[in-house]
C-alpha cells in the first residue's frame, strides 16, 4: 500500500531581520503518525509551526498538507487541520459553550451541527460543569482542554499542538497525554512540539530534534536515546564477595556497557524493558543491591550529545 | 472553490463573527460602558448639573444637550471599534481565526455590522434617556427616527476611521487613549453642550472647525423643524465622503497585517 503524506515540508526558512529563526528545515509525516518538534527555548519550533499552518509566510521552502501546497491552496488546505497554539486561542470574555458555537459556526457547520458538536466536545473533555462560565474563571488546564476541543470541531484529519503541557500539573499534563493517544487511536496524525524528552518519548513515533532553527536529528525516540546511551542505572553491590558473580549476570543481560567501582555499579540500558529481568536475576542469585537510581537521559544529555563536534 | 459559496461563507462568517463581537459587549462591563452607562450618565450629569445655569433650567436645555451627547456617544461608541480590533489581533484568537477555512475579511466586517448595532444600543439609550428626563421633541417621532439615523450612520462611518486606527496602532492602550482624547476634544470643543454664541471669539473659530458642531447642528435642526435641511444634507454626504475614503484604506490596512 502506498503511504501517503500528512504533511511534506520542504527547506523552510524564516528570518526575523537577520536572525534565522527558522534554517532550511525538511521532513515528512505519514498519515497516522505522531511526529513530535523537540528544542529549548527559541528554538523555532513555534515558528515551524506557524508557517505550517498558514499563520506565517515561509521566506523559502514549500509546505505541502495531503499534498495540497499552503500557499496556493490556502483554504484547502486549512480546512484539513486543527491548531492548537502555544498561547490560548479562545475568548476570554465568553464561555466555553460559546466559543464552542462560534468556532463550530466559522468552521462551516449548520445551527443544529454547531449545537451538537458543541455538546459532544463538552462532554468529551469533561467541560459540562462549566460550559456556561466565563472563561476568566477556568484553570490552566480546563483552558488548554478548551484550545483543544475547539481545535477538533471539524475532527481534522490533521492535528497541530504547540506545547500542549507546557505549565500544566503533572496530573492534568497526565490527563492531556491520554486525550492525544485518544486522538491517534482515532486515526489523527498529529504534529507536537515539546521541550520534554519524556513527552516526546511517551507520546511520538518519530521525533526531529530542532536547535537554534536547525533540525540537527530525526528519528525514532528509542534511536535518540540509544545515541545518547539510554537509560543510566546505578547501584550499590552489598558484599564485596558478590561482585563477580554480579559482573556476570549483568554482562549477560546488559552486554559490556557496565562499570565497577569498588562496590559501585554504573550501567546504561538500551531500553528500560532490560531492567525488570536483570533485577529478578540477582535476586534470584541472592545478591543484595542498595542505592539504586534511574537515570532518563534528559533533553540536556540529546543536545550536549547531538551538538557535540557539530560547532 | 466556485464565487457563490465564498460569498455565502462571507456573509455566514461576517454574522457569526458580529455575533461573537456582541456576546462579548454584553459579557464584558468596559465594552457595555461605552454604549449604554455613559450616555445615560452624562445626559443626567450635564442636565441637572448646567440645565439651570445655561438654559433657566433642565427642560429647556434637553433640547440643546440631547443631540449633542448624541452625537458624543457615537464618537465614544466608534472609537471603541479600533480598540477591540486592536485587542483581537493582539489576542491569540486571531491565530484561529486565520488559521480556518473562512472569509479572511469576515472579522473586520463583523467588528463593522456588531459596530452598527452597538451604535443603534446607543442612540436608543441616548434618546430614551433624555425621553425619561421631560424632553419632548417638536418634530413628532418620525423625525426623531431620521436623526437617530442620520447620528448611527455619522458614527459608522467614524468607525471606519477608528478601525483603521486599530489597525495601525502597536496595542490597545495606544488606540484607548488616542480614542478617548479624539472623543473629548471632538465633542468638548463643540456646539454639543452650550450654545456657541456664549464662546469667546477664538473658541467659536475652533468650535467652527470641528466638523463635529455640523453634525450636533444639523441633528437639533431636523428635531426642531421636523426637515431635511440643507446641513443635514451636508452631513450625510460628509459621512458618505469619509466611508468612501476610509473603507478602503482600513481594508488595506487589515490585508497588509494579515
Ligand atoms: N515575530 C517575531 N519577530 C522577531 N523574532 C521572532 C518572532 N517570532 C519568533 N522570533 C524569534 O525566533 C526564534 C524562534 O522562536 P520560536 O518562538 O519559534 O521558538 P520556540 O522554539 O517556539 O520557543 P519556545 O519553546 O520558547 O516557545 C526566537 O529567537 C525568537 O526570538
Ligand atoms: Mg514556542
Amino acid at each position: 500500500m502506498e503511504v501517503i503524506n500528512a504533511i511534506e515540508v520542504n527547506h523552510l526558512t524564516k528570518k526575523f531581520g537577520n536572525k534565522i529563526a527558522v534554517d532550511n528545515v525538511s521532513f515528512n509525516v505519514k498519515q497516522g503518525e505522531v511526529f513530535g518538534l523537540l528544542g529549548p527555548n527559541g528554538a523555532g519550533k513555534t515558528t515551524i509551526l506557524r508557517m505550517m499552518t498558514t499563520l506565517l509566510k515561509a521566506d523559502r521552502g514549500s509546505v505541502k498538507i495531503f499534498s495540497h501546497d499552503t500557499v496556493k491552496e490556502g483554504r484547502l488546505a486549512r480546512s484539513m487541520f486543527g491548531l492548537t497554539g502555544q498561547y490560548a486561542s479562545v475568548d476570554e470574555d465568553i464561555s466555553a459553550r460559546e466559543n464552542l458555537m462560534i468556532f463550530s459556526r466559522l468552521n462551516g457547520l449548520s445551527r443544529s451541527a454547531s449545537k451538537q458538536r458543541t455538546q459532544e466536545l463538552l462532554s468529551e473533555f469533561s467541560l459540562v460543569d462549566s460550559a456556561d462560565k466565563p472563561l476568566k474563571d477556568f484553570s490552566g488546564g480546563m483552558r488548554r482542554r478548551l484550545d483543544l476541543a475547539v481545535s477538533l470541531i471539524s475532527s481534522p484529519a490533521l492535528v497541530f499542538l504547540d506545547e500542549p503541557t507546557t505549565g500544566l500539573d503533572p496530573r492534568t499534563r497526565m490527563q492531556m497525554w491520554d486525550t492525544i493517544r485518544k486522538l491517534v487511536t482515532q486515526g489523527s496524525t498529529i504534529i507536537l512540539t515539546t521541550q520534554y524528552l519524556d513527552e516526546a518519548d511517551q507520546l511520538a513515533d518519530r521525533i526531529a530534534v530542532i536547535d537554534h532553527g536547525k533540525l540537527i536529528k530525526i528519528g525514532t525516540p528509542e534511536k535518540l536515546k540509544q545515541q545518547i546511551g539510554g537509560t543510566k542505572l546505578n547501584f550499590t553491590i552489598g558484599q564485596v564477595s558478590q561482585i563477580d558473580p554480579a559482573a556476570k549476570i549483568m554482562t549477560d543481560q546488559l552486554g559490556d556497557s557496565i562499570h565497577f567501582n569498588g562496590q559501585q555499579v554504573h550501567a546504561s540500558l538500551k531500553h528500560t524493558s532490560q531492567l525488570t529481568p536483570l533485577l529478578v536475576a540477582l535476586q534470584q542469585a541472592g545478591i543484595s543491591i542498595s542505592n539504586l537510581t534511574i537515570q532518563e537521559p534528559s533533553l540536556d544529555d540529546v543536545f550536549m550529545n547531538l551538538t557535540v563536534g557539530k560547532n | 472553490m466556485d464565487v457563490q459559496t465564498h460569498r455565502g461563507n462571507l456573509i455566514m462568517n461576517t454574522a457569526t463573527m458580529a455575533y461573537r463581537n456582541l456576546l462579548k459587549t454584553f459579557h464584558n462591563p468596559d465594552r457595555f460602558m461605552d454604549v449604554i452607562i455613559q450616555p445615560i450618565m452624562f445626559m443626567l450629569m450635564f442636565g441637572y448639573l448646567f440645565g439651570g445655569a445655561i438654559a433657566g433650567n433642565v427642560k429647556n436645555y434637553l433640547p440643546t444637550i440631547v443631540p449633542g451627547i448624541l452625537i458624543q456617544t457615537m464618537l465614544s461608541a466608534a472609537s471603541g471599534s479600533g480598540s477591540q480590533i486592536r485587542e483581537d489581533l493582539d489576542s491569540g484568537v486571531f491565530d484561529r481565526f486565520k488559521s480556518l477555512p473562512m472569509a479572511h475579511i469576515a472579522p473586520l466586517a463583523g467588528q463593522l455590522f456588531a459596530d452598527i448595532l452597538r451604535l443603534l444600543i446607543a442612540t436608543v439609550t441616548s434618546l430614551a434617556t433624555g425621553y425619561v428626563m421631560g424632553w419632548r421633541p417638536t418634530a413628532g417621532f418620525g423625525w426623531v427616527i431620521v436623526s437617530g439615523l442620520l447620528a448611527i450612520f455619522i458614527g459608522w462611518s467614524l468607525s471606519w476611521v477608528f478601525a483603521l486606527v486599530g489597525l495601525l496602532a502597536k496595542n490597545a492602550t495606544t488606540v484607548e487613549s488616542f480614542s478617548m482624547i479624539t472623543m473629548m476634544t471632538l465633542s468638548f470643543l463643540s456646539n454639543a453642550f452650550i450654545p456657541i454664541k456664549t464662546l469667546s471669539k477664538t473658541m467659536q473659530v475652533i468650535a467652527y472647525m470641528n466638523p463635529i458642531t455640523y453634525v450636533i447642528t444639523a441633528i437639533r435642526q431636523i428635531l426642531s423643524t421636523g426637515s431635511w435641511t440643507h446641513e443635514a444634507v451636508l452631513v450625510l454626504i460628509f459621512g458618505i465622503g469619509i466611508v468612501v475614503v476610509f473603507a478602503p484604506l482600513t481594508v488595506w490596512a487589515y490585508n497588509r497585517n494579515n
